[in-house]
């Protein structure tokens, strides 16, 4: 052996053979690491679809249900709050719901975004950087909009929607607030994280 | 070298033990580089002589360092990273453990003072060329420095479990869910769920214990080795290495680390501990900058405060972030469009000229509008605010001018520094303001400056009449 020449070329190939199944073996041992940080199992069962009750919620009120970890917010528009979404097509930038259609559910896609046009369903997370928006339901002139009609403000960042969740043009936040996938059981009971088709 | 050869150690100053001493350490030598790591670092490590009252703030991050990790550790102790329980642990810290306000203040106070320091430290650099060669390493290291500071610092925000760290992290987090593609994916899994939640905090309490920390640590040391190797920079700018004794071979204008700069630092460190303690005793919360009002509500993921800002040293760039409207791009995409006539107008060879024109089209392809834009104006200011933070790291290469200190550049380059550190307060102050059509404004004019002050350096620096640097070092 030791009187053997040194062969460069093959120490060369040993050496690159080496490196990388080391390296393979190296990026093969990061996954399981790298897989431990997705969500756990029990996250992700956690996503189970919940009821609200919305037979006593006044005209004009709103409630809160948690879905997911996040806050669904459901308002009783008024006849006048519906009049103001109305109002407000020419002040959003996608009245229509046509952007990124999966944040609305087809059987929501209206000009007022709901089921019922009195009852409106929608995630109360900002799409900019995921704040909740503050409800500031009253038209008036505000700060952020003397000509307010009402609506949705988010304090992060100043986007604004309207009632039916729409988002204003020229503001941080892209997109219309996703609609949750939901469904009336009756009367006065929703389902929300499950939908009928076109229920 | 071998063991062997090292010479035996003696102690010079008169004691009864000396013999004892010299023993053991010339033992320990022989086995250890332990005089050698002593002479390089400490006694025999040349320091220009012209040290101003800038050149504390390196000495004073150190002294931060070390009381955040001694502080830490003994927080850890008591803290419990439960969504359940993280909120209560921290109050139980503060009126239950003995001494727990203290460490805790100390700690919390600590964040602040070290963001400080640090901005002190990168403003010292800025003034004196010190990132400029041989020491574009040092300065990329040092800015390495200051991302995982703040990594750190983000994270342990969120263990708290108040309002503000859940939405500053909620919010934080969807940053990275704006890069398109990958986005979306990648934020559920540093998330571990669909919302900031108790796996988040979980991990977020693992990165702030310990993964960070040990980059933290590690940094430093290559922070420090690097500049211990080409020799530390001074006001004046020039290199103390060209004029050299010619009895000792040391530099003329240096002096040892030890004694002189330690006990200098040693002042340094005493006077920021009093300013540091005042603080910590009567205004901890300082009228909620350094400990935000809304961070003494437990998190509440269904109700966002009515005002969310970041700590103050965030601030800054989050302003640039919320600067980046619709409105805004047509604004950008002129910027961009100058810029590279600018290119075009005084580069050299063509081959520039036309990468800078085809990488212009490219941008504002992307940020064309208002009716489609190819890329929404959000991931454009997450995208700028992400450069706000990372474009330091160009210094090096972008500074042309023929001196290093601002003691020997023009008014140019003094205005324009001047202007930088302006728009970085203004965008600081902004940042922890709620939104009004003005600010956004103000906040936009500012955002511009900000990034002029990078992007056309190499041209004012350049134009810039400089005045002639020393041989030696002055004062």
């Amino acid at each position: 052996m030791a009187d053997k020449e040194l062969d460069p070329g093959k120490r060369r190939f040993l050496v690159a053979a080496t490196s990388v199944a080391g390296g393979i073996a190296g990026a093969g041992a990061a996954v399981p690491f790298v897989a431990s940080m997705l969500p756990s199992e029990r996250a992700k069962a956690a996503g189970a679809p919940v009821e609200a009750d919305i037979g006593s919620l006044s005209p004009g009120e709103m409630m809160r249900v948690e879905w997911r970890g996040k806050p669904v917010w459901i308002v009783r528009r008024t006849r006048e709050m519906q009049e103001s979404v109305k109002a407000s097509d020419n002040k959003v930038a996608d009245p229509k719901s046509e952007r990124h259609r999966e944040l609305t559910p087809d059987y929501a896609r209206n000009e007022l975004r709901s089921i019922k046009p009195e009852f409106l369903v929608v995630v109360g997370i900002c799409t900019h950087l995921g704040c909740s928006p503050v409800d500031k339901f009253k038209a008036q002139p505000e700060a952020f909009d003397a000509d307010w009609k009402g609506g949705f403000y988010c304090p992060c960042h100043g986007s604004l929607f309207d009632l039916a969740g729409r988002v204003y043009k020229n503001k941080p936040a892209p997109d219309n607030l996703p609609v949750p996938p939901h469904a009336y059981l009756s009367e006065s009971r929703i389902l929300i994280g499950e939908g009928g088709k076109g229920a | 070298m071998a063991a062997a050869e090292k010479q035996p150690v003696t102690i010079t100053c008169a004691g009864p033990l000396n013999g004892a001493l010299s023993a053991f350490l010339t033992w320990v030598d022989q086995r250890f580089p332990l005089m050698s790591l002593w002479r390089d670092h400490l006694a025999e490590y040349y320091a220009p002589k012209n040290f101003n009252f800038w050149y504390y703030f390196g000495s004073l991050a150190m002294l931060v360092l070390v009381l955040q990790i001694v502080t830490g550790i003994f927080l850890t102790m008591h803290y419990k990273p439960d969504a359940a329980q993280a909120f209560a642990s921290v109050e139980y810290i503060m009126r239950d453990v003995p001494g727990g306000w203290i460490i805790r203040y100390l700690h919390s106070t600590g964040a602040s003072f070290f963001f400080i320091v640090v901005y002190l430290h990168m403003f010292r650099g800025l003034l004196y060329g010190s990132y400029r060669k041989p020491r574009e390493l040092i300065w990329i290291l040092g800015m390495l420095i200051y991302l995982c500071l703040m990594a750190e610092a983000f994270f342990g925000y969120l263990l708290p479990w108040g309002q503000m760290s859940y939405w500053g992290a909620q919010v934080i987090v969807n940053l990275f869910d704006a890069i398109p593609w990958v986005g979306p994916t990648l934020a559920i899994w540093i998330r571990g769920d669909y919302v900031v939640a108790d796996a988040t905090l979980n991990r977020f309490f693992s990165f702030h214990v310990i993964a960070i920390p040990l980059l933290l640590l590690g940094l430093v040391a290559a922070h420090i080795m690097a500049l211990h190797e080409v020799g530390s920079n001074n006001p004046d700018g020039i290199e103390i290495k060209k004029v050299k004794d010619p009895r000792t071979g040391h530099p003329a204008d240096g002096i040892p680390f030890h004694p002189y700069y330690t006990v200098k630092d040693t002042l340094g460190a005493v006077a920021f501990l009093i300013v540091f303690c005042v603080v910590v005793f009567f205004m901890p919360e300082f009228g909620g900058y350094f400990l935000e009002y809304n961070n003494f509500i437990p998190a509440d993921p269904l109700k966002t405060p009515a005002h969310i800002a970041p700590v103050w040293y965030f601030t800054p760039y989050y302003s640039i972030l919320r600067a980046i409207t619709e409105d805004f791009m047509i604004v950008l995409a002129l910027g961009v469009a100058g810029y590279v006539a600018l290119i075009w107008l005084t580069a050299r060879g063509f081959g520039t000229k036309l990468a800078a024109a085809v990488a212009g089209a490219v941008l504002i392809f992307f940020m064309k509008g208002p009716e489609q834009f190819v890329i929404d104006p959000k991931v454009w200011g997450v995208a700028l605010m992400g450069v706000g933070a990372l474009i330091y790291f160009l210094l090096p290469w972008l500074d042309r001018s023929p001196v290093k200190s601002i003691r020997y550049k023009g008014p140019i380059t003094k205005a324009a520094l001047a202007l930088f550190v302006i728009s970085f307060f203004v965008l600081g102050y902004l940042g922890t303001l709620s939104v009004t059509e003005g600010r956004t404004l103000t906040a936009q004019l500012f955002t511009l400056v900000y990034f002029a002050f990078f992007l056309l350096m190499p041209w004012y620096t350049r134009l810039d009449k400089t005045l002639p640097e020393p041989e030696r070092v002055s004062g």
